[in-house]
């Protein structure tokens, strides 16, 4: 179990607990945490599941695949720090990584 | 219903239908902060649960109960929301704002929302009830059809559509054998271009899965009981141990008809989800709804469609301004490869390919007037993003520069 951070675009926090191997889009999903919409289920075929992912744990997670960074090129407002959670798995590495939403995922 | 009346604690909630669209319409009601009594009515024995992965990822192994849930049980406990599983709705009285159900009593609504989705289309042919002849819509379905492949068995799958496809790319990779028998002269025919259908044709050919086009179906053959065969027009049998049935969906209006609603192939909504009765919304695979931006009106059978009409449902039940129609948008995965659809080629006045096929990675861009109305997107996510945003915003685009793999599509989109 890992424990994830959700920071809402409008600053609410949602702290949820995730097996590891789930993926931090399937956590918020499955704890109804707003501003995920996730609308394709983890394809990697919608960029709805965009978050902007805490300073400190940028560098831990793997690099994202040529599928996501040309997803994430037309997603809108793309930080440095942009990632799609459903291409974050969760592990003892990432306990305690913090990621904040987007205002709007279109 | 003016916004204050819809937030009312004691507005009571009642979804038909425990799918992706009616599981999605209550999660974004309590995300909008909506308080009041939440009741579903689901025939299924699941809570709602997604159904695209059932003819891939669930077939292959990849996928489990807990993953394919939308939610875990808790949540609906958690939020206040009565699951009535394993029970029928059975008529509207629109008069007292009931509904009847197989068991127990009539239950009251304020606002109802019929998400009861479709059916699969069955052929009416000798043998259709022969045991092996299946369809694939539900949890139950997708596993029963898992338990038939295995490497070394045969499955027939009637239909080249999406659905016929996905399960034939699945067998494969379980070591199983496919046939896909269609009755038009190219897979995909009513939901996808020439040059679409003869590249996964193609395909599908090279990775063993075989063809049988503009072929009639006459019967399902079988010994005790038992599916063995196909038999065609032609009067050839296709040998199997499965056979999978894809021909289109239903919609399963009857309670609305009944109940009255206006319906046209599906139960008539407006741009908020609402039906003829104010206070009856409908949303998903049941729906006729308005497409504006191709000013007509339009049944869509998908996940994204059930997903915008369930947050229209919560923004108008919680007094939400709705969100901008969007672009309407479809995946499939099939072996390695990802396609990604947004928008529908109506009127279309020409085609222009980006890409090369034979590479397996290209895009197909269906213009009205020189303005993008659809894109269909193999393994090219820049042209699928940069597409569905030229879909939406409709403006003229350069087709030089959209059919010049050296110019990105960041520059094309500009």
């Amino acid at each position: 179990m890992a424990k994830i951070t959700f920071v809402e675009h409008n600053g609410t926090e949602h702290v949820v607990e995730a097996k590891n191997g789930l993926t931090v889009m399937e956590a918020a999903v499955k704890n109804n945490v707003p501003g995920i919409d996730a609308d394709c289920g983890g394809a990697c075929a919608c960029a709805t599941c965009h978050v902007y992912v805490g300073e400190a744990w940028v560098g831990k997670l793997d690099k994202p695949s040529a599928m996501e960074e040309s997803m994430l090129d037309f997603a809108e407002n793309v930080e440095p720090n942009s990632r799609l959670s459903c291409q974050i798995k969760m592990s003892d590495a990432l306990d305690g990584i913090v990621v904040i939403l987007p205002e709007s995922q279109h | 219903m003016s916004d204050q009346e819809a937030m009312d604690p004691q507005t009571r909630v009642v979804i038909i239908g425990a799918g992706h669209g009616g599981g999605s319409v209550a999660a974004f009601l309590r995300q909008y902060g909506f308080a009041g009594p939440i009741t579903f009515i689901g025939e299924e024995p699941l809570p709602p649960y997604q159904r695209p992965p059932l003819s891939k990822a669930w077939l292959k192994g990849e996928a489990n109960a807990d993953s394919l849930a939308l939610k875990p049980l808790e949540f609906y406990a958690e939020n206040n929301i009565d699951l009535r599983l394993g029970v029928h709705a059975v008529a509207i009285d629109r008069a007292c704002k009931t509904v009847a159900v197989s068991e127990g009593a009539p239950i009251a609504y304020d606002v109802l929302v019929l998400a009861m989705g479709a059916r699969a289309r069955r052929l009416t042919i000798p043998g259709a009830d022969l045991k092996g002849v299946m369809e694939l819509r539900t949890a139950a379905d997708a596993e029963k059809l898992k338990t038939a492949l295995g490497a070394g068995k045969t499955l027939a799958v009637v239909g080249g559509g999406y659905v016929g496809l996905e399960a034939a790319a699945s067998a494969i990779s379980l070591n199983a054998k496919a046939v896909i028998i269609e009755r038009e002269h190219r897979v995909l025919a009513r939901v996808a271009c020439e040059q679409l259908s003869s590249f996964f044709q193609s395909y599908h050919a090279a990775r063993g899965v075989t063809f049988e086009l503009s072929a009639g179906v006459e019967a399902f053959v079988g010994d005790k009981g038992q599916v063995t065969g196909v038999k065609l027009a032609d009067g050839r049998t296709i040998a199997c141990d499965a056979a999978l049935v894809g021909v289109g969906a239903i919609p399963n209006d009857e309670i609305a008809k009944a109940a009255g609603l206006e319906c046209n192939n599906g139960v008539v909504v407006d741009l908020a989800a609402r039906t003829s009765d104010p206070a009856i919304f409908a949303v998903g695979d049941l729906t006729q709804r308005p497409m504006p931006l191709y000013s007509r009106s339009v049944r869509l059978e998908s996940v994204p469609n059930a997903l915008e009409q369930a947050k229209a449902v919560a923004c108008a039940v919680t007094g939400r301004p709705l969100a901008p129609p969007e672009v309407p948008w479809f995946w499939s995965d099939q072996f390695d490869l990802k396609l990604q659809i947004a928008g529908m080629p109506f009127d279309a006045d020409e085609i222009l390919v980006r890409g090369d096929p034979d590479t397996a990675k290209f895009a197909v861009f269906h213009l009205k007037q020189g303005c993008i109305q659809a894109v269909e997107a193999v393994n090219a996510a820049p042209e699928f993003m940069a597409g569905k945003q030229l879909v939406a915003s409709q403006k003229p685009v350069a087709r030089d520069k959209l059919v010049d793999m050296s110019i990105s599509m960041k520059q094309v989109a500009v």
